[in-house]
């Protein structure tokens, strides 16, 4: 396949949202010249981004990118929106003031939130009349901490509490009881129901970031691939398609492929696991031990892929490091036939049991309205009937040819993210025999040549737990001088927050598993 | 009810008979590596340019299992085969020490003292702490739950009390924020307590050795009993270092 990857093949200006004179269109995986990202002031760059916003556009990043990088301007604010039905991505800078303020977007644009507390947490910026400007990671009742450049600790901010007769504070973590990441959960209850829970995460922060833009090469993809451990080849994909944009290079479609196939195996075995976890929490044995079983058949597929049950080790920039040979191309078909066959059966049985319906059922309800307000993505976005999906609507790699069918369910509740996660489990095992079938071998992996200087790029991922972002830039020499990641986890913890209003609090689990999102992946 | 007993007749028996049977790993799984310093060609840098943790050094050629994630890229590049991997799961060690391979003979896991072992030989109570794991090592130890690894009928659970437990399994590089958190609980075991690090990032920090918020486990605190290496290890390479351990296997 030709290079594509070059700066001038920038998308023409459609009739969508994102076709305006101040935002720079661009795709997914497609690196574009610092000097052509329009810097705008930041009242300018805050109503665009709104208006956008306010047409169908969603904001899937939002950074701040030091002056440094920025010819001829200071530090500025990056946002990356996404028009998900035109397909394109869309840039616009923002110059900070000196006072570093300016007004939130969160006012406005609820789904901003994180992104803001981040920066401020970050860099010391500061939305003004942010509704909860507290730091996402730093915590003030710890001794100060590195994710702030300024080495300051964080500010006191208390806990939400809700005060009055009857109520009571429930308070969880960081060290949970069962084999699970840290976090702490502040729960407001009356009698048994929640009125507002709180998530405080922030333990699991090693300084992933600061370790992608210091690291070697061979190590930097390490990192990628251990920011979320599960989403190996997810949050690995989209270092690698970042990389061969900036370098302008185009793996093989057989390479590319496997690397479907790959993400095919991380989400069919993160979704039975999820599936048996949400059986065991309502007490359907049955389920818990036989989706837990099979969960390990895909594991096992990706260990013959590659010699690691997660993935790990499986991606190279440029493409791949281990392919199928023709006997395990008929071993995989063999057994994902198999795998998938012992999943319907499972997954009818759990289905048909009523007390699963009773249990899953209306708990834990995420209106669309919501779901759209909050900007959640991936399996939890679409089990609230939110209809996005990173590889339909923005594809890059695999998904440009071969195409997976959205699966969507409106009611929002526990029971709407088990059945999508049953559906995406089946769709994308198909997906897989498919690709294997017709799979043509091929190079595993191309030369990427280093990446331009004062390039950007943006690289979109659907992972099993939804929308993986990563985005790069280099400095004048080539160096990597801004890395930012945004795990789809990010949006959707506060979905889980909200999930639980009004619930019990021994629905937090059910809840909880019907999510599981990744500590690791927000705390970075 | 009777859909219930119908697909359990279907499942069949699914649980491996390890640790009486010996398991075969597939032809593609990285596990116990080989040096065989005699082989390198005189000037050659590349197995130790390939690591990504810095897990090889030279002059004389080794490996550091508690640096290594087991991605074979130093064997990749080594045209001498001086490194290569075999696929011996069995990679636990008692000591640091013992992780560094400098040969082609395994090092295993020496059990106990008698002391503690005959307390925890048939009921080995695990509390786990993730500090900072990236939830590839959780989901690999929360695994041996399953019906294929069983580890309940060798007397091994989770517990979710401290105070229930006899070992503090800790998974990630420890950072800023957990610090805490996983000392307070260590403090919460009673005597005699053991601590078994699992994972690159446990051991040395592995992919975050040196990252701004990895602090490593304080091990003048909390010794460690048992290393058990890799990015995450294989179940079976878990079963094997605490069966090890306990001398349930020889």
């Amino acid at each position: 396949m030709a290079v594509t990857n070059n700066s001038a093949a920038c998308a023409p200006a459609q009739a969508n949202n994102l076709a305006h004179k101040h935002i720079l269109e661009t795709s997914n995986g497609l690196a574009v010249p610092m000097s052509k990202l329009p810097v705008v002031s930041i009242d300018l760059f805050r109503s665009t981004v709104l208006a956008a916003c306010k047409s169908g556009a969603r904001l899937t990043s939002l950074l701040s990118l030091p002056a440094e990088s920025v010819q001829c301007h200071g530090e500025t604010l990056l946002a990356v929106l996404a028009d998900d039905k035109g397909g394109t991505l869309g840039l616009i800078g923002g110059e900070l003031p000196a006072s570093r303020e300016y007004q939130s977007l969160t006012q406005e644009y609820t789904a901003a939130q994180a992104f803001e507390r981040e920066l401020y947490e970050l860099h010391g910026i500061v939305p003004l009349d942010h509704p909860w400007c507290k730091p996402l990671r730093r915590h003030s009742d710890l001794e100060r901490t590195s994710n702030s450049r300024d080495g300051r600790a964080a500010p006191e901010h208390p806990f939400y509490r809700i005060e009055g007769d009857g109520i009571h504070e429930v308070a969880v973590g960081p060290v949970h009881a069962g084999v699970i990441e840290p976090g702490h959960f502040r729960f407001q209850c009356f009698g048994e129901t929640v009125l507002s829970l709180e998530i405080q995460l922030g333990y699991q922060h090693r300084g992933a970031e600061a370790l992608l833009l210091s690291s070697t090469p061979a190590r930097r993809l390490v990192v990628a691939e251990t920011i979320a451990g599960e989403t190996a080849i997810g949050h690995g994909l989209a270092h690698c398609i970042a990389l061969e944009g900036l370098g302008g290079a185009e793996p093989s479609l057989y390479a590319e492929t496997l690397r479907g196939v790959a993400l095919g195996l991380e989400r069919c075995a993160n979704h039975i696991g999820d599936l048996g976890a949400l059986c065991n929490d309502v007490g359907f044995l049955p389920g818990g031990s036989w989706f837990g079983r099979l969960r390990g058949e895909y594991l096992n597929l990706s260990l013959d892929l590659c010699g690691n049950r997660f993935g790990h080790g499986f991606l190279k920039v440029g493409g791949i490091r281990f392919g199928l040979s023709a006997a395990q191309r008929k071993d995989f078909l063999v057994r994902l036939a198999k795998a998938a066959k012992d999943v319907k059966s499972i997954a009818e049985l759990t289905f048909d049991t009523p007390s699963i319906g009773a249990r899953f059922e209306r708990t834990g309800i995420v209106s669309r309205e919501l779901a759209e307000e909050l900007g959640l993505v991936g399996p939890a976005a679409r089990a609230s009937g939110c209809d996005r999906d990173v590889r339909r609507d923005h594809p890059c790699g695999l998904y440009r040819f071969a195409h997976i069918p959205v699966a969507t369910i409106e009611s929002g509740d526990v029971m709407a993210r088990a059945l999508v996660r049953w559906l995406e489990t089946e769709r994308s095992s198909r997906f897989m025999c498919e690709q294997i079938e017709q799979l043509q071998e091929d190079k595993l992996a191309v030369e990427v040549p280093s990446p331009r200087p004062s390039h950007l790029v943006v690289s979109l991922v659907e992972a099993w737990r939804g929308e993986v972002v990563h985005v790069a830039a280099t400095d004048a020499t080539g160096k990597l001088a801004v890395y930012k990641v945004t795990d789809p986890s990010l949006h959707n913890w506060f979905g889980l927050a909200m999930s639980l209003r009004g619930n019990q609090i021994s629905d937090f689990p059910l809840c909880n598993k019907s999510f599981n999102l990744s500590y690791a992946g927000h705390d970075l | 009810m009777l859909n219930v007993l119908l697909n359990r007749l279907k499942q069949g028996h699914r649980t491996s008979g390890y640790p009486k049977h010996a398991i075969t790993m597939p032809e593609c799984y990285r596990g116990r590596p080989t040096v065989e310093a005699s082989k390198c060609r005189a000037g050659c840098n590349a197995c130790v340019l390939a690591c990504p943790t810095s897990a090889v050094t030279k002059n004389p050629l080794k490996i550091d299992l508690g640096q290594c994630l087991f991605c074979g890229r130093c064997a990749e590049a080594c045209q001498e085969r001086a490194v290569s991997f075999t696929r011996d799961h069995r990679l636990s060690a008692n000591t640091r020490e013992a992780l560094v391979v400098t040969g082609v003979e395994p090092t295993l896991t020496a059990p106990l003292p008698r002391k503690p072992r005959g307390l925890f030989r048939h009921s080995f109570k695990l509390r786990q702490v993730s500090a900072g794991g990236c939830n590839a090592c959780e989901a690999d130890l929360s695994v041996l739950q399953i019906v294929t690894f069983d580890m309940f009928r060798f007397g091994l659970s989770w517990v979710a009390s401290p105070r229930h437990a006899d070992a503090v399994v800790v998974t990630g590089p420890v950072t800023t924020n957990m610090a805490m958190a996983l000392e307070e609980t260590y403090k919460a075991v009673p005597a005699p307590k053991l601590v078994i690090a699992v994972g690159a990032c446990a051991i040395s920090g592995g992919p975050y050795k040196g990252a701004p918020d990895s602090r490593g486990i304080p091990t003048e605190k909390m010794p460690i009993d048992l290393f058990i290496p890799g990015c995450p290890p294989h179940p079976y390479t878990m079963l094997d270092g605490i069966l090890r351990l306990l001398g349930r296997i020889k």
